[in-house]
């Protein structure tokens, strides 16, 4: 028998938008695999899109991070911690994710479209009078989705710096448990404080819709900042590294960039958002999971308790849905690819992204044309050691 | 075609919408799907069975028996 494989794995030298050699090969042999996890823990490791789908959609499987066995990436329960729904079970699940999802319906996330749009216009404004070359992480891709995620919530924007820093604190894999609890703690309060003055002085944002919530007696405070916490930091790094690994890796297949800069097709734009989801699936950590009861599944057996890992960057690549799967296409339908999960946690933000990135790749590449690396690929920072993965800089000029 | 939609399940990710836009709604309240037309015409077919099946939360079901 082999030694057990360590999970997460390393991408291949070179290959940055690439999900692990090491999981390619496992796909190819078995849909499920045990792995052993960072602390030392053992979990199922899915890697198919079929079963990955089947088991996210599964009820016997539970999203219950306090519960043993579950597969955690980082130490939990605590406060500060962005756990909130995420990591609950219906019913509570539902009831709370069900008190946020008003203001992501397709129909109010398209009315903030024209709001969005002179975001992206006013931020290039400024990148085209500024000094370059310039590091688009902190000069854009940052700020967009900052800007939009503070209105929708009602935070203010000029604090965009200790949220920021706090979030890259909590989502890298590498910090030290009480350092992670430290920056929970820090974000918590400031949430905390926030509801605090929204209970006195609601405005039309979510977080005030959620003081409404909680002088009914349906929320604690303490629930809502901390999904306030969740959705502030979700809200703005997966975005953010959507825009600068996409850009990055649209700038590595520049036949590609030529297709959205010069199309302007919103339908292409759309297809081009999903492709570039599916390709670089940015939450590469992986779904966690643990099982409830005993689950047949791929002629093998996951046993209650067992903790289940679902990779959804390697399912994205799983050639018998999607036919070339290691080629950028934004030709072609992507729709389902689970680059944003998959059953009743997925993703609630997704209608926002979406927008968000078909506004910015529909706008940045035309409105710079020449955009190009301030440096080589070799010298990007990529950030293996982030929970959601990305580029720490992206020097561009044009 | 008949379509089914299970509000109980339902996550309100809002993929169904995006979709089918003539088929599938959202309450205003809580982004809950609402079934705007449950015998579509033929030429919707094909996208309300993409909007079934990428549903995360199997909330959408669709007969072809009717």
């Amino acid at each position: 028998m082999t030694s057990m494989l360590e999970f997460p794995m390393a991408r291949a030298a070179g290959c940055p938008f690439d999900p692990p050699p090491a999981m390619q090969t496992l796909r190819e042999q078995t849909p499920l695999t045990r792995v052993r996890i960072s602390d030392g823990k053992t979990a199922w490791l899915v890697t198919r899109y079929a079963e990955q789908r089947a088991l996210l959609a599964d009820p016997r499987v539970s999203s219950d991070v306090t519960r043993p066995g579950y597969p955690s990436p980082m130490p939990v329960g605590e406060r500060g911690a962005p756990v909130s729904f995420i990591l609950m079970d219906d019913p509570e699940h539902a009831r709370l994710r069900r008190m946020v999802t008003a203001p992501f319906t397709i129909k109010r996330i398209e009315a903030m479209r024209p709001g969005v749009q002179k975001i992206v216009d006013d931020l290039i404004d400024d990148l085209l009078a500024g000094p370059k070359p310039v590091d688009l992480v902190e000069a854009f891709a940052l700020p967009v989705p900052s800007l939009v995620i503070c209105q929708l919530l009602g935070v203010p924007y000029a604090d965009h710096d200790f949220f920021q820093d706090n979030s890259k604190v909590i989502i890298n894999r590498e910090t030290a448990p009480e350092e992670r609890r430290a920056a929970g703690d820090r974000l918590y309060a400031y949430l905390d404080r926030l509801v605090g003055e929204k209970l006195d002085n609601p405005g039309d944002d979510l977080l005030s819709g959620l003081t409404q919530r909680i002088r009914d007696g349906e929320l604690a405070r303490s629930d809502a900042a901390q999904m306030g916490v969740l959705m502030l930091i979700a809200g703005h790094e997966t975005t953010a590294n959507m825009i600068a690994l996409g850009t990055l890796a649209l700038l590595q297949h520049p036949d590609q960039l030529a297709l959205l800069r010069e199309s302007g097709d919103p339908k292409l734009v759309a297809g081009a958002v999903e492709e570039l989801l599916r390709y670089l699936n940015i939450t590469h950590s992986g779904r966690r999971r643990v099982a409830l009861q005993d689950i047949e599944i791929a002629g093998q057996v996951i046993r209650a308790g067992e903790g289940i890992i679902l990779a959804n960057d390697i399912a994205n690549r799983d050639p018998s849905v999607f036919e070339d799967p290691d080629r950028l296409d934004l030709r072609r339908d992507a729709r389902r690819h689970v680059a944003f999960g998959f059953g009743v946690h997925q993703c609630l933000g997704q209608p926002l992204a979406r927008m968000e990135l078909q506004v910015v790749y529909d706008t940045l590449y035309r409105r710079i044309p020449t955009l190009r690396l301030a440096t080589t690929l070799e010298e990007i920072p990529f950030k293996h050691d982030g929970a959601v993965y990305g580029v720490y800089e992206l020097p561009v000029t044009w | 075609m008949k379509v089914f939609v299970d509000q109980d399940k339902c996550c309100g990710a809002g993929t169904c919408v995006m979709l089918a836009p003539d088929v599938f709604d959202q309450r205003d309240e809580d982004g809950i799907v609402v079934l705007l037309d449950g015998q579509p015409s033929e030429g919707l077919h094909p996208i309300v069975r993409e909007a079934a099946n990428v549903c995360p939360a199997g909330a959408i079901t669709v007969s072809d028996n009717a």
